[in-house]
C-alpha cells in the first residue's frame, strides 16, 4: 500500500487513471449478501403486519358469512357461546370504553400534572431521579396491577363508597384505576418530552412580560406542547383499550352496556382472553367470533395510533 | 428611600416620592392572589407526582405484605397445587419462562439489531418501501398484545407453522411482540453515533459492513443493550398473548421447549389470582414479588446503563 501511494504521488506509472472510477476493483458480493440479510430482518416486521391482517381477516369473513353486520353492530345481548347465540358487540365495546374512561379520568390529570412538574418546576437533580423511577415502575407487569386491583383497590373502594359498587368484588372502577396506574408513567413521560421540546425563548419572553411561573407553565408551555400532550393521551387510550390482564382479573366480565363505575363489565380483550384459553375447535362460530372481535380491536387501536403518530410528527416540526 | 438633593423643593420631593411609590407598587404588582395561586398549583403538582409514585410503590408494597406468608424456597422448588395452597409454587412456570426468554433472545437480538442496522445504515429514505417499513414498525409497536396472541394462535400454533401449543410457539409470539421495541431502541442507539466516525472509517478504506461491524455497532452497544433488556423485561411480564398460545394449561411437570404443555410466570400468577380462595391470592402475590424483583432489577440496570454510557460525541 505504501509503495502504491508513493508511485501515485510521484506521478509514476501507477498514476490514477482518470477513466477508471473510484470504485472497488472487484465486486464485493459479501457486502451485498449482508445488506440483503439485514433488509430481510427489516422485512420481517412487514410480514408480521401482513400475517396479523391475514390471520384476522379470513375467520372474520367466515364470521360475517353467518352473522349479519346489523346483528354484530348492535346493542343486542352478547352471548356468542350459547346455544342460541347473540352478537351485540356494542355491549363489550362500551364495556371497553367504560374501563378506559375511568382509567383516563385518573391517569390524565395525574400524568399531566406530573409532566408539568418534571418539565417546568423540578430541580434537575429531582428530575434525574424521578423520571427513571417512573420508567422503572412502568415496567410493573399488568398481572401484578390486576392482582393489586382485586386485592387492594376493590376492597378499598367498597369501604369508602359502598353505595357505588353494584357487583362486588369485580367492577369497572377497580379495573379502571388499575389501568390508570399503568397509564400514568406513559402520559407523564411523553408529555414531559413534549413540554421540554418547547424552546426556552418562549418562556423567557413570557417572564419578560411579567408572567408568573404558573402562567408560563399553563398558558405558554402547555399550549405550545399541546399536540404532543394530546398524542400521549391518545396513546394511553389505545393502551387502555388493548389492556387485557387487569380487566380479566378485576372488571367482572358481565356484558353490560354501561359506563357505571360500580357495574361489572366485559371488555373486548377480556372476551378474547377468556374464550381463547381453552382449546377451541377451528371453524366453529365461537372461534370466528374471537377473530371478529380481534379485528375490531385492531382497527380501533390502529386508528388511534395513526392519530397519535400524526400529532407527534406535527409537534416535532413546529420548532425545528 | 427618597433622595434629598440640594435645591430640591418640598414639592418636587413629594412628587418624586409619589412617583417612586407608584413604580414600586406596579413592579411588585404580582397581586397577592397570584402568589397564592402559584403556591396552590405547585402543591397540586407535588400531589400528582406523589400519587403517581406512591400508587406504583403501593403495588410493590402490597404484594410483598400479602405474599409474605408464602415466601420460602418452596416457591421456586414446588409445582402448582389445586388443593394445598401452602405447598403451591412456581417451578414449572419459572422453567417455562426461562425457555420463553431464551427463545426471545435468540430470535429478537439478531433480527431486531439487523433490521435497525438496515434502516439506519443502508435504507434510502426516498424509497417508498423503506418508508413503509418505518411506518409499519411504528404501528406494530402500538398493536395490543392480545392481537399478537391471535396471530400466534392462527399462524404459529396452527396455520402455516403448525407448531402446536409448545414453548417455542410462545417464544416466537413474544418475539414478534417485542421486536418493534428492540428495533426502535437499536435505531436510536445507532443514530447517536456521529457520521464523522463512519466517514473516518470509510476514508481509511473500510467497506460499509466493516465500518458498521468495527465502529458503529461497538459504539452503540450500551444503547442497544438497554433496549434489549427493557424488551425482555416486557416479554417476561406479558401474559395476555400467552393465554392464546397454550401457556394457560395446568402444568405440574417441568416443561420441555419443543414438546408438551408449558406454563409461564405471569400466566401462573393469573391462574392463582383467579381462584376464589384467598390463600391462592397469597400465592399469586408471592409470585408477583418474585417476578417484580427480577423485572425491577433488569429495568434499573437497563436505565442505569443508558444513563452511564449516554455519551456526547
Amino acid at each position: 500500500m505504501e509503495a502504491r501511494g508513493a508511485t501515485a504521488a510521484t506521478g509514476g506509472p501507477g498514476r490514477l487513471d482518470p477513466a477508471r472510477p473510484l470504485v472497488a476493483a472487484r465486486p464485493r458480493y459479501g457486502e451485498k449478501v449482508i445488506q440483503g440479510l439485514l433488509a430481510a430482518c427489516a422485512v420481517i416486521s412487514v410480514i408480521t403486519t401482513t400475517a396479523i391482517v391475514i390471520s384476522l381477516l379470513s375467520p372474520t369473513i367466515d364470521f360475517f358469512g353467518e352473522v349479519s353486520l346489523r346483528d354484530f353492530f348492535s346493542f343486542d345481548e352478547w352471548a356468542p357461546t350459547q346455544a342460541d347465540p347473540s352478537f351485540g358487540v356494542f355491549r363489550i365495546v362500551i364495556g371497553t370504553l367504560s374501563t378506559s374512561l375511568w382509567a383516563l379520568l385518573f391517569a390524565v390529570p395525574i400524568g399531566l400534572l406530573a409532566a408539568i412538574y418534571l418539565s417546568e418546576y423540578a430541580h434537575p437533580t429531582v428530575r434525574k431521579v424521578t423520571k427513571p423511577v417512573l420508567e422503572v415502575l412502568a415496567g410493573i407487569p399488568t398481572v401484578a396491577l390486576g392482582l393489586f386491583a382485586v386485592t387492594f383497590l376493590s376492597p378499598e373502594i367498597q369501604d369508602v363508597v359502598p353505595s357505588l359498587v353494584k357487583s362486588p368484588p369485580f367492577f369497572a372502577l377497580a379495573a379502571g384505576l388499575g389501568i390508570g396506574l399503568l397509564l400514568v408513567p406513559i402520559i407523564a413521560s411523553i408529555s414531559d418530552d413534549a413540554m421540554r421540546a418547547v424552546p426556552g425563548a418562549l418562556r423567557e419572553g413570557a417572564y419578560g412580560l411579567g408572567a408568573t411561573k404558573l402562567k408560563v407553565a399553563t398558558r405558554v408551555v402547555f399550549p405550545a406542547a399541546i399536540s404532543g400532550i394530546v398524542a400521549s393521551v391518545v396513546l394511553a387510550l389505545s393502551r387502555a383499550v388493548g389492556e387485557t390482564m387487569i380487566v380479566l382479573l378485576a372488571a367482572g366480565g358481565t356484558p353490560n352496556a354501561t359506563f357505571d363505575p360500580g357495574a361489572s363489565v366485559l371488555t373486548m380483550t377480556a372476551f378474547i382472553g377468556k374464550t381463547a384459553t381453552g382449546d377451541i375447535a377451528t371453524g366453529t362460530i365461537t372461534y370466528d367470533t374471537i377473530f371478529a372481535v380481534g379485528a375490531l380491536l385492531f382497527v380501533m387501536t390502529l386508528g388511534m395510533n395513526a392519530i397519535a403518530i400524526r400529532l407527534v410528527r406535527r409537534f416535532r416540526e413546529v420548532y425545528e | 428611600m427618597s433622595p434629598h438633593l440640594p435645591g430640591m423643593t418640598e414639592r418636587t420631593r413629594l412628587a418624586t416620592a409619589g412617583a417612586q411609590a407608584a413604580v414600586a407598587e406596579s413592579l411588585r404588582a404580582q397581586p397577592r392572589g397570584d402568589k397564592a395561586r402559584g403556591t396552590l398549583f405547585f402543591a397540586l403538582l407535588l400531589l400528582a407526582v406523589g400519587i403517581a409514585l406512591l400508587g406504583l410503590a403501593a403495588v410493590i408494597v402490597q404484594s410483598a405484605i400479602k405474599g409474605a406468608p408464602q415466601f420460602g424456597l418452596s416457591l421456586i422448588t414446588e409445582g402448582p397445587s389445586t388443593i394445598f395452597p401452602e405447598q403451591a409454587g412456581f417451578r414449572p412456570a419459572i422453567i417455562g419462562t426461562l425457555y420463553l426468554i431464551g427463545g426471545v433472545i435468540l430470535f429478537v437480538v439478531p433480527i431486531g439489531v439487523g433490521a435497525a442496522v438496515y434502516l439506519e445504515e443502508y435504507a434510502n429514505r426516498e424509497r417508498w418501501w423503506n418508508r413503509l417499513i418505518e411506518l409499519n414498525i411504528q404501528n406494530l409497536a402500538a398493536v395490543p398484545s392480545i392481537i399478537y396472541g391471535i396471530l400466534g394462535l392462527a399462524f404459529i400454533v396452527r396455520g402455516p407453522l403448525d407448531l402446536g401449543f409448545i414453548a417455542l410457539a410462545g417464544a416466537l409470539t413474544l418475539s414478534l411482540l417485542v421486536l418493534p421495541t428492540v428495533i426502535i431502541a437499536a435505531r436510536e442507539a445507532i443514530r447517536a453515533v456521529p457520521p464523522s466516525i463512519r466517514e473516518g472509517s470509510l476514508a481509511l478504506g473500510a467497506t460499509q459492513w466493516q465500518t458498521i461491524r468495527r465502529q458503529v455497532l461497538p459504539a452503540s452497544i450500551p444503547g442497544i443493550a438497554t433496549g434489549v433488556i427493557l424488551a425482555l423485561s416486557r416479554a417476561i411480564g406479558e401474559a395476555a398473548p400467552l393465554l392464546l398460545v397454550g401457556a394457560a394449561t395446568f402444568v405440574t411437570f417441568d416443561p420441555q421447549p419443543l414438546s408438551g404443555g408449558y406454563s409461564a410466570m405471569p400466566v401462573q400468577i393469573f391462574n392463582y389470582a383467579l381462584r376464589p380462595q384467598d390463600e391462592f391470592k397469597v400465592v399469586a402475590a408471592a409470585g408477583v414479588v418474585l417476578m417484580l424483583i427480577v423485572l425491577l432489577a433488569m429495568n434499573s440496570f437497563a436505565i442505569w446503563l443508558r444513563n452511564r454510557y449516554e455519551q456526547q460525541w
